[in-house]
């Protein structure tokens, strides 16, 4: 872990304390997920659940179906067996507008920042309250704004998404995720292609907003640095097996592990070392 | 009635909300309704000091109002609301203290709340025009976006007229929430979208789009016709697979319809021609109409309008696409020139295939001619020798010699404006529609200057 990434962790060490193991009813719960590709099982037997408040990360190697499984908790695919309990409610089970309707209770960041090509920055994050609340256009323009703000992008607000960098449109990604304020916001990758510059302040821009909006974030990465920094605990997926080998926290996994193999993968390489 | 505590202020300012007529509904009630509160709503010159009545938590109020009331004061006065003492519901108390003022928020801060106190927070500001705000936010148990926008609209009111803002009382992670959404500039330029040009700078900026479409073709074009000529005299370099891929996809492909298009075109032509001929008793006429026609003008034209369409627009789809996910550029950092290894294969495959094309439409034209000159008993001998009396070699030369100039107008077109696709997702439509466009009309102003050197030319 970088000098940098350790001292954000001790500063914010104090907010893992609090809250996370109530004992409260989980926020997502995933229940033995199964999913199938061409008829060919690639993730089986996944259970986990996410507490509120928490940072959990699912990670592992490439073509582990990290993604594939983030794709099924957002309602994307069905899964061929068990259960994605989205505060309460099955999403697999749910069609149509009652979809929908549990969509809205979470907000997602694409890897790609899949931003709307013709509109520009504030607008998209703008959309989501257009779209689903009666707020007037101007409280809805300066909540936009604000929420730019918070990400570092307001002075980006009237630019069109082609007009930004990768980083700067994963950050308009992040911000129109949170523009509902959900209770919880799904990061597919929010780190690929960045400089670790980059990556560094998106990982502390994460921990702000769970700080101090209490989202719980559900983030799929392998970079290394970033797990140690955000994650309270950790989904492991094995591609071999097609199955969830570890969940806990990080640190804990990287030095006490039953599993060789978890160990391996939390040790692989000198710091800023990526799976 | 208990008492409750007024949420909005004394009914001696006109406070918009609407006019009541009877029978009907107010409007600033029916909002709030949506808040876990309970209301009490009067309106004054009806129901006097007192007045009113209880509204519960999602109960609908219905109120109805005398006509001449209604009429005689119809922007003064409204319903007054009050509230319950809830923690949860957001307020706004504010109080002027000479020429500052304090506007004390209580409450949830939340999407649903924030409007109903929004013109509350920001109307006394505007009206009073004080040096300093102070806002205390001790009652604030929760803030969202909706409330940090409260916030910054708060700042920029108070920036408007010049006054300062003071934010105090927050819980400390309120507080630090608020400070890091405090937007740089209170007044919130970046809400102000780009000005649009004028329309003098417009006009200007057209013209020189122009300009620089222009210089991109004149130098496109010099730079196609070297890698041609170089390309045909090193004919091993040139991409003999990508060339049979194009020229099976914009030529084997397209016959059916291309032979179908030329049919009905004959086909239309010879009864459009056999309604004034018969009247003349010149049916005779019909054959060598339609066969010049076809073959000297419609059959190349229509050919190459529809590879235009077909092709054109696939050779800018193709190389726009690999120009936006920098292909193009790989190419280059390769060592590697786009005109001769993407535009060369496309252009030539046009040239071969399009003339190929224009034949069968021309000679489906004729036999679409000839399903009409039927029903006039002419036999196809008979129309046959008509249309060979008729049709010189130098009608199908030229035909067929258009084609191959339109064909590489159509490919070069398509080409260059798949290279020159800009950014963004509407890229690559924008790049197909205007090669498709541009063909046409540059193919249709080339036919009419063939037609005025085939005629003095006396072809």
């Amino acid at each position: 872990m970088t000098r940098q990434n350790q001292q954000l962790s001790k500063e914010l060490a104090p907010r893992r304390a609090r809250g996370l193991d109530d004992g409260g009813e989980p926020i997502i719960r995933v229940e033995d997920f199964r999913a199938t590709y061409g008829g060919k099982t690639v993730l089986k037997d996944i259970t986990f659940d996410v507490r509120r408040g928490e940072v959990l990360v699912i990670a592992g190697g490439s073509g582990s179906g990290k993604s594939t499984l983030l794709k099924h908790m957002i309602g994307l695919y069905k899964p061929a067996g068990g259960r994605i309990l989205i505060d309460g409610d099955d999403i697999a089970a749910a069609d149509g507008p009652q979809l929908a309707r549990l969509m809205r209770k979470f907000g997602v960041a694409y890897q790609g920042g899949a931003l709307f090509g013709s509109m520009t920055v504030l607008e998209n994050v703008k959309l989501p309250l257009e779209e689903f609340t009666d707020l007037p256009a101007e409280v809805a323009d300066l909540t936009a704004l604000t929420k730019l703000q918070l990400v570092g992008l307001v002075d980006a607000a009237q630019k069109l998404p082609s007009e930004l960098s990768g980083g700067m449109q994963k950050r308009a990604a992040i911000a129109r995720a949170i523009s509902l304020d959900p209770a919880i916001v799904f990061l597919d990758e929010p780190s690929a292609g960045l400089d670790p510059i980059t990556s560094a302040s998106l990982d502390e821009l994460i921990l702000t907003l769970n700080h101090l909006l209490g989202t719980s974030f559900v983030i799929v990465t392998h970079e290394l640095p970033s797990i140690f920094t955000i994650a309270d605990r950790v989904v492991v997926l094995n591609g071999t097996e097609k199955t969830m080998v570890a969940l806990g926290d990080p640190v804990t996994l990287r030095d006490h592990s039953p599993n060789p193999w978890v160990r391996d993968f939390f040790n692989r390489g000198a710091p800023g070392a990526t799976l | 009635m208990a008492a409750l505590t007024p949420l909005v202020e004394p009914l001696d300012q006109p406070c918009g909300h609407g006019l009541l007529r009877p029978g009907g509904s107010c409007e600033l009630a029916k909002r709030r309704l949506a808040m876990d509160a309970t209301f009490e709503v009067a309106h004054p010159l009806v129901d006097g000091p007192g007045g009113g009545i209880r509204i519960q938590p999602g109960q609908r109020h219905h109120r109805s109002h005398p006509t001449r009331i209604c009429r005689l004061l119809p922007r003064v006065l409204c319903c007054r609301i009050m509230s319950s003492k809830n923690p949860d519901v957001a307020s706004v108390e504010v109080l002027p203290q000479g020429d500052i003022l304090r506007v004390a928020i209580t409450g949830r801060l939340t999407a649903s709340m924030v409007p109903n106190v929004w013109s509350n927070a920001l109307g006394p500001i505007r009206q009073s025009r004080p040096r300093q705000v102070i806002v205390d936010g001790s009652g604030v148990t929760y803030c969202d976006g909706a409330g940090l926008a409260l916030f910054a609209q708060i700042r920029r009111s108070a920036a408007m007229l010049g006054a300062s803002v003071v934010i105090e009382g927050l819980a400390a992670d309120l507080n630090e929430l608020v400070r890091l959404a405090d937007l740089p500039d209170p007044l919130a330029p970046q809400l102000r979208p780009n000005k649009p040009l004028d329309v003098v700078s417009q006009a200007g900026k057209a013209a020189l789009d122009v300009l620089d479409d222009l210089r991109a073709m004149v130098s496109f074009l010099g730079e196609l016709l070297a890698a041609i000529t170089w390309t045909l005299l090193h004919p091993r370099q040139l991409r003999w697979r990508d060339l049979f891929a194009v020229a099976e996809k914009a030529g084997a492909n397209a016959v059916a319809v291309v032979c179908l298009l030329g049919f009905l075109i004959g086909l239309i032509l010879a009864f459009q021609s056999a309604i004034p001929m018969q009247r003349f008793g010149a049916t005779e006429v019909i054959p060598i109409v339609v066969s010049v026609a076809v073959i000297r003008e419609l059959g190349p034209l229509i050919a190459c309008i529809l590879v235009a369409g077909r092709s054109g627009s696939a050779f800018a789809a193709e190389i726009g696409t690999m120009k936006v996910t920098e292909e193009v550029n790989a190419l280059q950092t390769l060592g590697l020139d786009p005109v001769k290894f993407l535009v060369v294969p496309r252009v030539l495959a046009a040239m071969m295939v399009t003339p190929l094309l224009s034949v069968f439409c021309s000679l489906m034209g004729v036999v679409g001619g000839y399903t009409v000159m039927a029903n006039y008993d002419f036999t196809i001998a008979r129309y046959l020798s008509a249309v060979r009396n008729a049709v010189h070699y130098q009608d199908f030369i030229g035909g067929v010699a258009k084609s191959v100039v339109f064909a590489f107008i159509i490919g070069a077109i398509g080409c260059l404006r798949g290279l020159r696709t800009g950014a963004g997702p509407g890229a690559v439509g924008d790049s197909t529609t205007r090669a498709v466009v541009a063909s046409i009309v540059l193919v249709i102003m080339a036919d009419g200057i063939f037609g005025v050197v085939f005629y003095y030319l006396g072809i």
